[in-house]
């Protein structure tokens, strides 16, 4: 019989989204944030080195800087503390579901106090 | 590059709305994913109003309800009805489940019925398993034994030996696990998926096997094992309550310390 002609059953459409899968999802998209953000730190600041720190500061004070400053803490912190989990998967702990529901949800508040504390402490730098 | 929308003829369009005709007070709404595959048409959801009064508790009840009093051209998968055989797996409230196992009162209002995820579809509920059953194969799950005793003998297993395959040799391929997982939907050609890796790991641990090395080598591949990225909608679905995700991660440890 050939199913090639036969319809495919639906899959993001209808599956629902579960902590695990959010986590997992969030983890490749700031995993690809971070390594575009960084690249692009590097480059600016490469090309900027000459010229007067005011410039950094004026950007860094707009609400647009301060907007992508924290997001990108957000993004940082949250992939390394995700990071930890991969690690602990690999290692061989943690794959009891109700164990990495609760590896989850740790991850994803404590992420947003990494945020706070790395915004706060590059301020005060 | 994953295909994350439904091809045209896969998009789903308003089914047929069948009213209740019993008067019951206690009506409960199922939405059912049907296909013909004789009329041509796109997928359709289907949306029954059931007689909760006069139904059993769980959700293949519903579906033998439709098909026996409201439409008997409904078409489903089912054997056991006691979660041992595995045929009733489909997509009920957005998991995939066993449905003779699930209860229908852990669902607050309506009911949507699809089959498992991401597979060509044969009729209604039914999809098409048998790239996962090809892979099954593939892994060869059958005791390979290097002993040639010409009297017939039985291999022993020490207790501790046995209990390294439980939670693994309970699996019963209903595909619950394979069919939920993402990097399966958009790698199931190559990525072996969840229930084809448990059963892997399972014969990789199995102390009368002597194949082992083998075993671990043949799954050691970009594709077949490393596509899982430990996203563990596998055993958050599990009918059984097993855990293929620790399965799959046993057998990355074991080829990064071996």
């Amino acid at each position: 019989m050939e199913y090639n002609k036969n319809p495919l059953t639906p899959h993001l459409q209808i599956y629902k989204w579960q902590i695990s899968s959010l986590l997992s999802i969030t983890h490749r998209i700031t995993g690809v944030i971070n390594a575009i953000a960084i690249s692009l730190i590097c480059i600016w600041f490469l090309l900027t080195v000459n010229s007067e720190k005011i410039l950094f500061e004026n950007i860094l004070n707009s609400f647009f800087g301060k907007f992508l400053a924290i997001s990108l803490c957000w993004t940082f912190s949250f992939h390394i503390l995700n990071e930890i989990r991969h690690l602990a998967w690999d290692a061989g702990y943690g794959f009891d579901p109700k164990i990495s529901k609760i590896t989850g949800y740790t991850t994803l508040i404590s992420s947003f106090l990494l945020t706070i504390i790395i915004y706060f402490f590059g301020a005060s730098l | 590059m994953a295909e994350f929308s439904l091809p045209n003829n896969s998009k789903i369009v308003e089914g047929e709305y069948y009213k209740d005709k019993t008067g019951s007070k206690n009506i409960k709404k199922v939405n059912v994913y049907r296909w013909n595959p004789d009329d041509g048409k796109n997928p359709r959801i289907d949306t029954f109003e059931v007689d909760m009064d006069n139904c059993g508790p769980k959700v293949l009840d519903i579906l033998f309800k439709i098909k026996n009093e409201i439409d008997s051209s409904l078409t489903f998968r089912r054997s056991c009805a006691h979660g041992v055989c595995g045929s009733c797996a489909m997509n009920v409230d957005g998991i995939n489940t066993l449905s003779c196992i699930k209860s229908h009162s852990d669902i607050k209002g309506e009911l949507n019925i699809y089959p498992l995820p991401h597979l060509k579809v044969v009729k209604d509920l039914i999809g098409d398993l048998s790239n996962l059953y090809k892979q099954y194969e593939s892994i060869q799950p059958w005791l390979k034994t290097s002993k040639t005793n010409t009297e017939k003998q039985e291999i022993l297993q020490s207790q501790k030996d046995r209990s390294k395959l439980d939670g693994y040799y309970e699996c019963i391929l209903c595909a619950c696990c394979s069919t939920s997982c993402p990097s399966y939907w958009w790698n199931g050609d190559k990525y072996l998926g969840p229930a084809v890796l448990l059963q892997a790991y399972r014969w990789i641990s199995d102390s009368r096997d002597d194949e082992k090395k083998e075993r671990l080598k043949k799954v050691a591949d970009e594709l077949k094992l490393y596509r899982c990225h430990t996203i563990m909608n596998c055993t958050n679905s599990c009918p059984k309550g097993l855990n293929p995700a620790k399965a799959i991660g046993s057998i990355k440890k074991m080829l990064a310390t071996s």
